[in-house]
């Protein structure tokens, strides 16, 4: 039996007022969240949202410049021994030294932790279908990272640490990928925390989401809580608004004539009420998806950055 | 046990694990006393959070669509038949309210969708034999 005194509910990764600039950019701006244990916590935003610089600072590779990041409740940047020991880390960049062989890799992977399982790693490694004899230079796309990730997960890790590891590759690994995910979570209680523009391989494997955009989390949360705050109303009007109608709450507008669609979050209650006011009634409605959540988010975001116009 | 999840069409991913088990028991493919997928296998198979399945799983119990059993596993609930039949006229009423709205927007009556009804049943039973 585990004995661990400490609460099953304690953070695997807290991260609180965290802040990065790179010269005049700001890429993280103020960002806290938490991971907590045995959850699939999924991290979604836009190219250059700072998805990849925040799992930086998780792995310790890079330093806060203000806030804190703890792992394990450790410092990964003053104990990376302890953090690193027990992260299972896959990028988009698999860096993988292309002059080993595989088994020469396993080997050579095996002496950094003294938890890898070689009966495991041999088991990933057939269901792989990655030939011990084959040179690393000679993997294809996906089998660097099938590599990858059998790296990652060998050691039998508390957490794994994902960075869009779907992105570019067929829809066999991204299985693989996911399978792993649903696998850690399932049989070990075991911790993952992944970035993603794959939105709908987010909702179906995470409990929790964080959504930034511009380096800010805009969204945080249980994924149920998060859609169940949303919602996508259709509304008819008697007659025909001048311009699109303003509700607040909404977060995009669009549609024309008698009928618009709205993707706001909010109080259903309150904001059928208000349509009621604004003289239409609610034709439609229903949950949007993570999909029409986020673009609303980032939409709404690049429509506040443009001068308002009335045309 | 064939399920299909669409993250995008709008339906929480556990209800429509929900619907679809009562749809494969309304429709006799998962008969009374059938055991049903762990949590962690049909997670697994269809690449969805553990917790969801659960989820799922919890509402099927409550509904009295499955029954825990002690120490083994999860199984489609014997007094399945009754229900089976009320989830079967479920299934039937959505397609029947979806037929007489379209109905009603062809300027169709009632008397004449009946009437169709009857046609086509012979048709059918014609074709049949």
């Amino acid at each position: 039996m585990k004995t661990d005194s400490s609460p099953p509910t304690d953070p695997v990764v807290e991260i609180k007022g965290l802040s990065r600039r790179f010269g005049a950019k700001l890429a993280l701006d103020n960002v806290s969240l938490c991971v907590p244990r045995g959850m699939v916590f999924g991290l979604v935003g836009e190219n250059g949202a700072g998805k990849t610089t925040l799992i930086k600072h998780v792995l310790g590779s890079l330093k806060a410049q203000s806030g804190e990041v703890s792992v394990f409740g450790l410092d990964p940047v003053t104990d990376p021994v302890g953090v690193l020991g027990r992260v299972g880390y896959l990028s988009e960049q698999r860096d993988l030294p292309l002059w080993m062989r595989m088994d020469e890799l396993l080997r050579y992977t095996q002496a950094f932790y003294p938890t890898w399982d070689v009966g495991y790693a041999e088991q990933l490694r057939r269901q792989f279908g990655l030939d011990p004899a084959s040179k690393i230079k000679s993997l294809s796309r996906g089998e660097c990272a099938k590599a990858g990730l059998l790296l990652a997960l060998a050691h039998r890790p508390d957490l794994l640490l994902f960075d869009e590891p779907s992105s570019g590759l067929d829809p066999v690994v991204r299985r693989d990928i996911l399978e792993a995910i649903i696998r850690t979570v399932a049989d070990e209680g075991r911790t993952v925390f992944f970035s993603s523009h794959m939105l709908d391989e987010v909702e179906r494997v995470s409990d929790h989401l964080a959504m930034m955009v511009n380096g800010k989390v805009v969204l945080c949360g249980l994924l149920d809580a998060v859609k169940e705050s949303h919602h996508r109303l259709t509304l008819r009007f008697g007659t025909a608004p001048a311009r699109p109608p303003s509700l607040a709450g909404a977060l995009i507008v669009h549609g024309g004539g008698q009928e618009w669609t709205v993707i706001c979050n909010g109080a259903l209650g309150e904001l059928i009420a208000e349509a009621a006011s604004l003289g239409a009634r609610v034709v439609e409605q229903g949950v949007p998806s993570l999909e029409e959540i986020f673009v609303a988010r980032v939409g709404a975001r690049v429509l506040r950055t443009q001068p308002s116009s009335d045309l | 046990m064939q399920i299909h999840i669409s993250p995008n069409d709008g339906v929480p991913i556990y209800l429509q694990i929900v619907n679809q088990v009562k749809y494969l028991v309304g429709s006799g493919r998962l008969s009374p006393g059938e055991e049903i997928p762990p949590i962690r296998v049909l997670a697994q198979q269809l690449l969805v959070n553990p917790n969801t399945v659960a989820r799922a799983y919890l509402e099927l119990e409550r509904e009295g669509v499955v029954a825990k059993r002690h120490g083994s596993g999860t199984y489609i609930s014997e007094t399945g038949s009754p229900l089976a039949r009320r989830e079967r006229l479920k299934i039937l009423t959505q397609r029947a309210d979806a037929l007489l709205a379209e109905a009603r927007h062809l300027d169709v009556d009632l008397d004449e969708v009946i009437k169709l009804f009857r046609e086509r049943q012979e048709i059918l039973a014609r074709s049949q034999k």
